[in-house]
């Protein structure tokens, strides 16, 4: 065991770094969130669903709601980046992405330390959350 | 009862005034609703959202459990919108209430991402599998078994006990394969508390149903993490609360990203929800400090009670 490994009252060093990339992540994706929402609701950018209209369709199963609005699942949403709707999508998915970054950013520190193992964790988590966002397990019938 | 656990009582009530206000401009569900909905002016539902989301942050905290716990169930029972975008809101509420508390737990050494680690490679695939089994089922399966899940959290509120610093004599062989230990400082005594966990693999077993559920439903999972972290493992109660806060940020990561890629977010829900809960619970954070909430918490558990009951018998079409 290594001098790293004992117990100390102090976060261990690859969660000190996990803790500041979580941080300044949330922080940037709620900023992204609040930024791109007030450009939608002040009606800045001009979105896909009018917002007068948005009502008619959160009642509907998501199945109904992408048929009818002809809006298409998964990743789609990058090419309507245009629309204030969609734009909200950016910190939307930067807050889902940031644990992933998170986990890839320790895997140096703790192999470093000649913790292999969690490494190797650190790895597989990324790659479980990846294939999440990924959208290859499914993304809707459109 | 002090002002402040008479200000946690009014927020409460409160939120029950106004989702009952929801519930009798909200007539039906489906196109019926979007039918509904569409009469009242476009700005209604999210205003209301931000404002019973907001009473609902309060009421988390002073009763001590999770934003999604809380959201999926009175959202679902009294609003117009589907349980579809009700889920995916929910799991993106409980994630950025998670994903806000995780960097200061961490660095204070409260979450341990030692214990998180192995718990949450199990939990976020199977929190995957969940998304995609209540994305498949029919809504009425869904809200029935939503029903019956909300009214067993309240028995599990009801009936669970904690423990400070449980009893761990030995750690077991994975914990200490995986060297799940640490130290920490009991601010209130200055203790300096020793911890260990055993039964790991039982534990790991039980993440596999929290992650289906937490999937599933877009409950957030506080609610089952702490007893099995800290009654099952060993995990004293203020790290067991403390890494299933930071748990959950990577388990509904997983859930999020189905739910995301399924195209059931809309933004004129999520964008309120998670304004209106995350001010909330910075109020109520500044209640706690004060409050002995013991009598808010009676009135979180009657609330989930009547809306898992809501989502029983809308699940079962009364």
């Amino acid at each position: 065991m290594t001098a790293n490994h004992h117990k100390s009252l102090q976060a261990s060093p690859e969660q000190v770094v996990y803790a500041k990339v979580l941080e300044k992540g949330m922080l940037l994706g709620l900023g992204l969130i609040l930024l791109s929402f007030a450009l939608y609701v002040l009606g800045i950018i001009k979105p896909y669903i009018p917002v007068d209209q948005i009502s008619k369709y959160w009642g509907l199963s998501v199945d109904e709601y992408l048929h009818t609005t002809n809006i298409h699942a998964g990743w789609s949403w990058v090419g309507m980046l245009g629309y204030g709707d969609f734009l909200n999508f950016v910190g939307i998915a930067f807050l889902a992405g940031v644990t992933i970054v998170c986990f890839l950013v320790i895997v140096p520190v703790l192999w470093k330390n000649n913790d292999k193992l969690y490494a190797v964790l650190s790895v597989l988590e990324a790659l479980i959350l990846s294939v999440a966002a990924s959208g290859i397990l499914g993304s809707g019938g459109h | 009862m002090t002002k402040t656990g008479k200000q946690g009582v009014f927020f409460v009530a409160l939120l029950l005034s106004v989702v009952l206000l929801a519930g009798n401009g909200y007539a039906g569900e489906g196109l019926m609703a979007a039918d509904s909905a569409s009469s009242a002016p476009w700005w209604m539902w999210p205003l209301l959202l931000l404002v019973v989301t907001f009473v609902m942050g309060v009421a988390a905290v002073l009763g001590g459990v999770g934003g999604g716990v809380l959201f999926v169930p009175i959202i679902s029972g009294f609003f117009p919108f589907h349980l579809d975008f009700v889920r995916g809101a929910g799991l993106l509420v409980a994630l950025a209430g998670a994903l806000a508390a995780g960097p200061g737990l961490l660095k204070m050494n409260l979450a341990s991402l030692r214990l998180a680690m192995p718990v949450a490679l199990i939990a976020s695939s199977f929190a995957i599998i969940g998304a995609m089994i209540g994305l498949a089922l029919p809504t009425q399966i869904v809200q029935i078994a939503l029903g019956v899940t909300i009214l067993g959290i309240c028995v599990l509120m009801l009936v669970a006990k904690k423990s400070v610093v449980p009893d761990v004599p030995k750690a077991d062989n994975i914990s200490s394969v995986l060297r799940i230990y640490g130290v920490y400082q009991e601010a209130s005594t200055g203790e300096i508390i020793d911890w260990k966990i055993h039964r790991t693999w039982q534990g790991l077993v039980l993440f596999i149903a929290i992650g289906i559920m937490a999937g599933m439903f877009g409950l957030g999972a506080g609610w089952a993490n702490v007893p099995v972290l800290n009654l099952l493992m060993g995990a004293p109660l203020k790290i067991s609360v403390a890494t299933s806060k930071f748990l959950l940020s990577i388990t509904d990561t997983s859930a999020a990203w189905i739910y995301l890629n399924k195209g059931c977010v809309i933004p004129m829900m999520v964008v309120p929800s998670l304004i209106g809960i995350m001010a909330g619970s910075f109020v109520g954070v500044r209640l706690l400090k004060v409050a002995k909430p013991g009598l808010v918490r009676w009135i979180v558990i009657g609330m989930l009670g009547f809306a898992g009951l809501k989502a029983l018998t809308k699940g079962l079409g009364f």
